[in-house]
This record gives structure tokens, sequence and C-alpha cells, in this order.
């Protein structure tokens, strides 16, 4: 019988010829990737519950300080102080202030066909380049640092066919939250979600990492492209060799299958409190949402091609001036790109402020937090109730062409009346 | 306040210049009010002299008391820690017409550091003396025009006199 | 007889033939400046004290910036109280997101040469770069300004402070000021001008003079003054004939006259936790690092982050390096200039122009045991985390270089 694409990578992972849904499984992982949001945690539990513990293969570890870069209170420094001793005691790679983690592993790390842990639950964001990544909690993870191993359980996969082109002003962004209020939450509760078809593989990388990034919103284990000649390029442009591009068989089965035409995909606006509470541009742009905060950044929508979209919606207007516009690069890379681009420029010329690159706003705990009753529009991952900061806000999902419009506006809209 | 007013309290004694982010330090002052704040007075000198200061007691320091930023809080606090009066060596400036304004009672002397020692008891008799065990150190009256700030009962209240609302 | 140049402000701005130290008047101010921390207390003390209207709005600026970006859920309470302040009382200059406010206040031409300002900082001390007289309050003060337009001051001594002679390359303006005020002690000029003149700031750029204003207050001075010569004109937007009045006549009465020749300076730090524990660069060289900063009213000018960028170019930070640019526009020109892409490049972590690290909210606060160097104007006990954090202060050359390196290290000899 035939497998898919992410049973291939847990059956590599594995050892093993074939695995299929449900059987668990103990696998060899390729990377193991950890934030400052829990890092410390981790450190604490290798140190206090193990009993000589060790490191299994410090290569394969990678941590990266992005949740709160630079710390905002003592207790943030003690925390890095802890991850960044770790790091340098045991020989594990360390990125400070570089960047929003997954942003990163996918510059420096990520390879088609490999089976990777993250302790972040967006670590879906991997399957872009064709490979597993899933988020673990800091157990898991401590687990997986000391013995280079892990189990899984094979999850069912759910195929997503995607056809056509995106029309323009319409974003992967909106074709990810737009799946997401078609299937709900928790549609893909502990399944991969696979993309396949032609419409698949006329996205850029940049728009996968959008795709995959957010199937963890649906509740998925892992988001996975098929991975292409795209692929390989972007990690020959890296200095990485894509070996292992695996697809799903004919005979594969999926648990379900679903048809998407992209030139039918309009912009999104997805409303407080969940995820999955989808509403379309238009209509919600009839309501003038008054807002105060924009946000354009994170592991979803930080790359230079949302800073260029966000930068065209902004070129040579001011921001409402009380909008507080943030632009949150998701790496130094992106950064010095779109400083070079002229984007940075016209972004802070219509006065956004621009970030570190960090997780910022979408981390909601010390960077443009919001305050009581007010409303944000933003890129990031998430707007559960409290997300950005006092629990009476509110935050409203968009592309980042339409939070940098709203941003000018002052209200909810693309700038098009 | 009257010129010749006479108190006694207890002393805390602290050293040469006491900056205001020691007084109340910058991460606290987005609290709502000094009553919020006053908790973290001088914390990261003494975390605990907040709790311990009772009302009428008297802060004895050095030189160059208040040194640092313009926040008001900084006297603010000290008053809201019902702290009688702040005897120095010599005051910053900002924090001086701060402290004038709010109409905390400010001393400049340079003996009393010598011979006092924390928890003793000293007895201050406004622009004439402070008297320890016996020790009589005279002290300088405040100038007319400040005096009068001061008798007005602040700034604040002599804005509203002048704009006819009390 | 003759007036120092603080002396000469007093006297035109109050219409007097003769102004002496010690004397107190009430002047008229040119301009004030609110910044975001002090905004609602300043709202609610100026409604308490019965005033219905400001006595000139287009002469009030409020600027957000130690609040920029937000780090915490209450802090934008600050902002909706000054919007609602600036709404009701008809101000129209309002910076909400655009830089630090004493670089915005001379910047964008809020404070001129020979003007009076006063703001609710300490370091409105900056001013005095382009000649104008300016110093901090608080804000019970500033409310009765706004109502009034008046404040009475005591018109304070001089101390004179000559420097001639051209600094060694690797001595900026910033070791000068930290020298000065090793030399006169944290409260050496309380309720004192300085007057800060000689062929060495003559050659100064306005943002270096502005370094050494700026700071004059963590030696208690009430102001800091330069005598604005065709530098100041061309950055403040004023005619020579707007400010030839504007010096220091040679028989003023000095308190006290300093006198220095840059050949003799080097580059210092201050050691922690005092501003004037002041020690040569040399003393304390191999100090362990755990990060570095940039920025500030101090020192995060355009020509800050040219030296930086200098230093740092090809090369990889050893240790944190946080830069804040003090102003929007800096950011920009630093940008055309390619500094930040060389600064990025070097690993450094750039943030949003503002007070960030230098008011201990956010931008990099640091724990226990833990040493920074930063070319910021403060190294209190507490200011960037714990009490038990060690801060350096120093130059943006002696900050760029110790990066490289993790350690406190001499900067290089700069062309």
């Amino acid at each position: 019988m035939g497998m898919t694409l992410g049973e291939k990578i847990i059956a590599r992972a594995a050892g093993v010829d074939e695995v299929k849904p449900n059987d668990i499984h103990t696998v060899t992982l390729d990377r193991m990737m950890s934030n400052d949001g829990t890092t410390h945690l981790t450190v604490d539990m290798y140190y206090n519950q193990l009993k000589n513990p060790k490191i299994a293969d410090k290569d394969k570890i990678v941590f990266i300080m992005d949740h709160n870069v630079p710390a905002e209170n003592p207790k943030t420094a003690e925390a890095h102080k802890k991850m960044r001793n770790f790091a340098h005691d045991h020989g594990i790679k360390l990125y400070e202030g570089q960047g929003v983690c997954h942003q990163i592993m996918m510059e420096d790390y990520v390879c088609p066909g490999e089976l990777i842990f993250g302790a972040d639950s967006h670590t879906t964001t991997y399957g872009a380049l064709g490979a597993f990544g899933t988020g673990v909690g800091c157990t898991d993870f401590l687990y997986a640092m000391t013995t280079g191993t892990s189990w899984v359980m094979v999850p069912e996969t759910i195929r997503f066919n995607l056809h056509g082109s995106l029309r323009e002003g319409v974003y992967a962004r909106d074709l990810i939250l737009t799946i997401i209020g078609d299937i709900g939450a928790n549609g893909a509760n502990y399944k991969i979600m696979e993309f396949a078809g032609d419409g698949a593989h006329n996205l850029s990388i940049d728009e996968r990492i959008v795709l995959c990034n957010l199937t963890v919103e649906a509740g998925a284990k892992a988001g996975i492209v098929e991975p292409d000649e795209k692929v390989v390029e972007y990690c020959k442009a890296h200095g990485r060799e894509a070996v292992h591009m695996f697809k799903s068989d004919d005979d594969a089965q999926f648990a379900a299958v679903y048809d998407y035409d992209l030139s039918k995909i309009e912009p999104v606006v997805v409303r407080p409190d969940f995820v999955d509470n989808f509403a379309l541009l238009k209509d919600v742009k009839k309501e003038k949402i008054a807002i105060d905060e924009a946000f354009v950044g994170s592991c979803n929508n930080g790359r230079i091609e949302d800073l260029r979209a966000a930068a065209d919606a902004v070129r040579g207007k001011k921001i409402s001036p009380k909008v507080r516009f943030i632009v949150a690069p998701a790496s130094k890379a992106v950064y010095i790109e779109a400083l070079e681009e002229g984007v940075i420029t016209t972004l802070m010329e219509a006065g956004a402020m621009i970030m570190n690159p960090n997780c910022s706003v979408c981390w909601g705990s010390c960077q443009g937090v919001i305050g009581e009753n007010e409303v944000l529009i933003s890129t990031g991952t998430r707007n559960f109730k409290g997300r950005a900061g006092h629990p009476t806000s509110k935050v409203y999902l968009s592309n980042a062409a339409v939070a940098a419009a709203s941003a000018v506006a002052g209200y909810i809209t693309d700038g098009v009346d | 306040m009257s010129n010749t007013e006479k108190f006694t309290g207890r002393v805390w004694v602290l050293g040469d210049d006491i900056d205001t982010d020691i007084i109340i330090p910058t991460e606290y002052l987005a609290l709502p009010t000094v009553e919020d704040m006053k908790q973290y007075g001088f914390s990261p000198l003494r975390p605990e002299l907040a709790g311990q200061i009772r009302e009428g007691d008297i802060i004895v320091a050095g030189k160059n008391f208040g040194c640092g930023s313009s926040r008001e809080q900084a006297p603010e606090i000290i008053k809201a820690l019902k702290i009688k009066c702040v005897i120095a060596k010599s005051y910053a400036r900002i924090f001086f017409r701060n402290s004038i304004n709010n109409g905390l009672l400010l001393i400049e002397n340079s003996e009393i550091q010598d011979v006092v020692k924390e928890g003793d008891t000293i007895t201050v008799t406004m622009g004439e003396s402070i008297e320890k065990d016996g020790q009589i150190f005279p002290i300088t009256p405040l100038p007319q025009n400040l005096m009068d700030i001061i008798n007005a009962g602040g700034l604040v209240k002599a804005m509203q006199k002048r704009n006819g609302i009390i | 007889m003759g007036y120092t140049l603080i002396e000469k402000i007093i006297k035109k701005n109050i219409g007097a033939d003769h102004v002496e130290p010690g004397q107190i008047v009430t002047v008229n101010v040119d301009r004030v400046m609110i910044h975001d921390i002090f905004i609602p207390f300043v709202a609610e003390k100026f409604e308490e004290m019965g005033f219905q209207k400001l006595w000139d709005p287009d002469k009030v600026v409020l600027i957000y910036d130690h609040l920029v970006p937000t780090s915490a859920v209450e802090d934008v309470r600050h902002f909706k109280i000054g919007d609602a302040f600036a709404d009701k009382y008809g101000l129209t200059h309002v910076h909400r997101s655009d830089g630090i406010c004493h670089q915005l206040m001379t910047e964008k031409g809020y404070a001129k040469p020979g003007d009076i300002v006063f703001g609710t900082d300490s370091h409105t001390t900056t001013y005095g770069c382009v000649g104008c007289f300016s110093s901090g309050i608080g804000y019970t003060e500033m409310a009765a300004i706004l109502g009034t337009g008046e404040m009475w001051i005591r018109v304070p001594e001089t101390i004179k402070v000559v420097i001639d002679g051209t600094l060694p390359a690797n001595v900026s303006a910033k070791d000068v000021i930290l020298r000065l005020i090793g030399d006169l002690r944290a409260d050496g000029a309380t309720y004192k001008a300085l007057e800060i003149t000689g062929s060495t700031v003559d050659a100064m750029s306005v943002a270096s003079r502005m370094t050494i204003s700026n700071m004059a207050i963590e030696a208690g001075a009430k102001a800091c003054l330069f005598r604005p010569d065709e530098k100041t004109c061309e950055y403040s937007g004023v005619s020579m004939e707007d400010v030839d009045w504007l010096y220091g006549d040679d028989d003023a009465s000095y308190c006290r006259v300093m006198t220095y020749r840059a050949e003799d300076l080097v580059p210092v730090c201050a050691c922690p936790s005092q501003v004037d524990n002041i020690h040569p660069v040399s003393e304390v060289e191999g100090t362990k690092l755990d990060q570095v900063f940039i920025g500030s009213c101090t020192n995060g000018r355009l020509e800050d982050l040219a030296v930086a960028a200098h230093i740092l170019e090809g090369k990889t930070v050893a240790c944190k390096l946080i830069i804040t640019p003090a102003s929007r526009q800096i950011y920009l020109d630093a940008i055309k200039a390619g500094y930040m892409k060389t600064l990025a490049e070097a690993g450094a972590i750039i943030t949003q122009p503002g007070c960030g690290l230098c008011c201990g909210r956010a931008g990099g606060i640091l724990t226990d045991g833990e040493k920074v160097l930063a070319t910021n104007n403060r190294n209190f006990l507490g200011r960037m985390g714990t009490s038990k954090v060690g801060i350096y202060l120093g130059s943006p050359a002696t900050a760029a270089t110790s990066a490289i390196y993790g350690k406190i290290t001499m900067p290089e000899n700069l062309q």
C-alpha cells in the first residue's frame, strides 16, 4: 500500500520501510530547535530532574532567542542568561536577536525529508521545504535533546489539491486563513495537512512558509508542501543540498481530500478571538472598524514579500496619527534585504516603527503590547483573547497589505473604497 | 507649616548621591498612582526599607540627594511613605524644586550625619535647629518665595488661588 | 560689567538692564516639552490647578519616547491621556514614534538659540548645544507653566569651561563630558550653569556639543550652554545676526573657570554605579561584557552610528550589541549612509528609535552579575535591570570596539 509524503518522512526517521496511520514509532530526529519561550524550563529540568544528563548530539540542536528580544525585564534577562550559559557550556549553536526562530531555521537548517522537533507550535513551518516539522513541549524536547530520538504516532494525512494562482492583491495568508475558516480550528487535529497540485507549485517558498506555518491553527501536527525544484533551488541558495524529496504515492490513503481553486480566494479578515472566525475583507471593511495598532511581522508574515506588500500600501502616505504601526522583519537577512530595496525607508517615512527582527507583537508580551479595549490588526499567527495585551483587547488577522492600509486609514480596510 | 514648627522622628540613614532611580526605579513609573509605586521606594538600594518606614520618620542622607531625573514621583513617594522630612548635606536642584512644589520638607545640614545612626530619634525645630541627645545643630530658614509656596500648600494650591478656585 | 551667556538670555527674556546670580526672576517661557511618562501627571495637575486653556498651544511639544514601543499593557494609558489632552487643548506638536524628546526638540527646531525652554526631563539641558537655556522641571511646575507661560528661576552662577586644542583621534565629546563630570563630581555644578568654550568645542559638530550639554545634569548643572556659531545656525535654521549677541563677555563674572588641553584627554568610562566614577578606559580594559548599548539622547546620533559602523565594518560582535538610534530621521539617514546594513551584518540588534534601554523599561534589560558598556547618560544602581548589574558608560567608539571583543577595549584610533 502506498504512503503519503509525511508517512515517508516518518518511515525514514524510524528506519523502517513502511508506516501507517496510528502506528507508534521511535524516530531519530534530524534537528531540534528551542527558543527563549521555554528553553530555561528545559534547562531547569535537565539539571534538576535527570541523573547524569548528557546531550545526544549538540550539532542537531539549535537555540534561538526571539520571543523577548531584547529583554524587557530582569526575569527575562535571567531566563536568557540560563539559555546562553547552557548553549555555551554544551557547545550548542545560539542565535540571539537575529530573527524569529522558524525563519532562521528555514534560512540555515531545514532540508526536505527531515523530521524536526521544535519547542514551539509553529514548527509546522518547515513543511514549506518538504520537511516534517512539529511542535513539542519542553519535556518532549528534553527527551529528544538527551537521546536524539522521540516517539511519534503516525498521523493521518489530509490532502489539499491547490489549482491555479492567487489573483493580484491576494496572498498565501488569505489562502491559509480561508482553509482554516473552512475546516475549523480543530479541522486537522493531529493530522498532516499536505499541499500539492499545480497551485502549490506556483507558490514561492515564502508563500509556502505562510501556508505551513499556520496549519497548526487548524490543529495539524505538520503542514507539508510537496517539494519541487523551487525547494532544491532554495536549499542551494542557502548552501544546502536537497536530498530526500518525498512525494505521496498515487495509491496513498488520505483521511480527506480538498480542492481549492486559488483564483477564487479573496482577501480575508479573521475576527477576534479565534483563528477560524473567518470573514471576507469586503464585508469587514464596510464596518470601518477603528484600530489602535497595526502589526506586520511574525514567523507567518514577516518576510520580504510581506514587507514589500506593506510598503506598497503606504508608499507616499502617512499613517493615521493615532495608530501605532509596528513592523518586525522576520530575520536579519530579511531586514537587510528590505534595507537594500528601500522597503524599510518607505515604511519609516510613512511613520512605521521598525523593530529588531523578533516575534514582537505576535508574542504579545513585551513589544507593542496593546491596552484595555484596544484593537489590533495583525499579520501574526493568533488572535486569541488577550494574545497581544490586555484581556479586553481585540485582535483581527489579515494579510500585510491590509494591515498596512489599515494603519494609514485608521480602520480596517484595503484602502480601496 | 509654620517656620517654627517642632517635631521629633526616628531616623533612617542613607549615603551620598541617593539618585532618583534609587528613590523610584523607572520600571514602576507607569503604575497608575504614587500609592501603587511607594512600596518600591528605595528598592534598588534597600528593598525592605519602604515596608519599614513609619509615619513621621526622618531620612538623614549625605550630599546630592535626589540627583538624576526630573521624576516628581521621587519626592511624592517619600511623602507617601509619610516621611516627615529629609535632612541632607545638599540636594540636586530639580528634586529640590519638586519637593517644595509638593510640600515635602527638605533641610540642609552637614553635621548631623556624623552623630546619628539608624533608629536614633532627633528633634527638628523649623528654621532653627536639629537636636540629638542635647546636641544642637543650627539650620537656616528657607527663602521667603519658597516658604510662600509651602505655605500655600504646594504649587497646585498656589495656582488654584491664582485661578480663584479656592 | 559683562554678562555670562545665560545671564544675557535671562536679561533679554525679562527685558531687564541687569541681572546677577542669586536674583530670583520670573521668565517668559519660549517652549516646553512634555514626554509620555509624565503627561498623565501634568494633565492631572493642570486641571487640578483650575486652568481652562494653555497659555500658548504652539509653544507646547508632547513627545512619546519612553514607552515606545509599549512593553506593558498599562503603557498605552499614557498615550490615551496624552492624545486626549492634545485634542482638548489644541496641541499640534505631538510626536508619537519619532524618537527621543531631546533629539527632536533641536532636530525639529523647537528649541532655538537664545530661547528659554523647560522640559519634564532632567536631560532637558541638552538644548544648550545650540545656545538655548533649557532645564528640567517636575510635572507640577510644568502644569503651572502651561497655564501661565511663566516660571520663576534663580539666576545661576556660571562655571566656564575652556577646552583648547585638538582631541586625540580616539577621544570624543563623550570622553570630554565624562572627564568634566569626574572633575566636577555629581553635585559640582548644582544650581549652576556651565558655559563651554574653546577651540576644541568650536571644532565640534552640534551633535557632539549635544552629547556634552545633555550630560551636564550629571554634575547637577541647571544648564550647559555653547556659543552659537555658523554650524549652529545651519542646524537651527537661524541667521548669524539672530545669534550674534549670544556669547559670554570677556569681563563676565564666572564663579569658576576650568581649563583643559584637548591633547591631554583620553578615552574614559564612568564605572558602576555613579556617573562621576570616572576611570581611563585603559584602567578597566579587559572587563568582560555581556552587552553593549549604543543609543540614547546622549549618543544615538548619526555621527555616533557612523563611528560604530566604521569600527564594526566587516567584523562580528562577540557579545550582544543593541543599537537604538535617537530619532526616526537619524535612522533614515543612517540607512542612506549604509550604516544600518553594516551594523546589522556585524550582528547588532537594531531597535526602534526611543529611549530604549537607557530608561530601563525594555530594550535589553540585564540581570545579576551581568555587565554592560553603554553610551547613555546614567549608570545608577538598577538603571538597566537588577541592582547587581554593572553599568559602564563610554563613548560610541569605546562601545563599538568593546563589542567586537566582548570586553572593555580601548577604541581604535579613528580617522
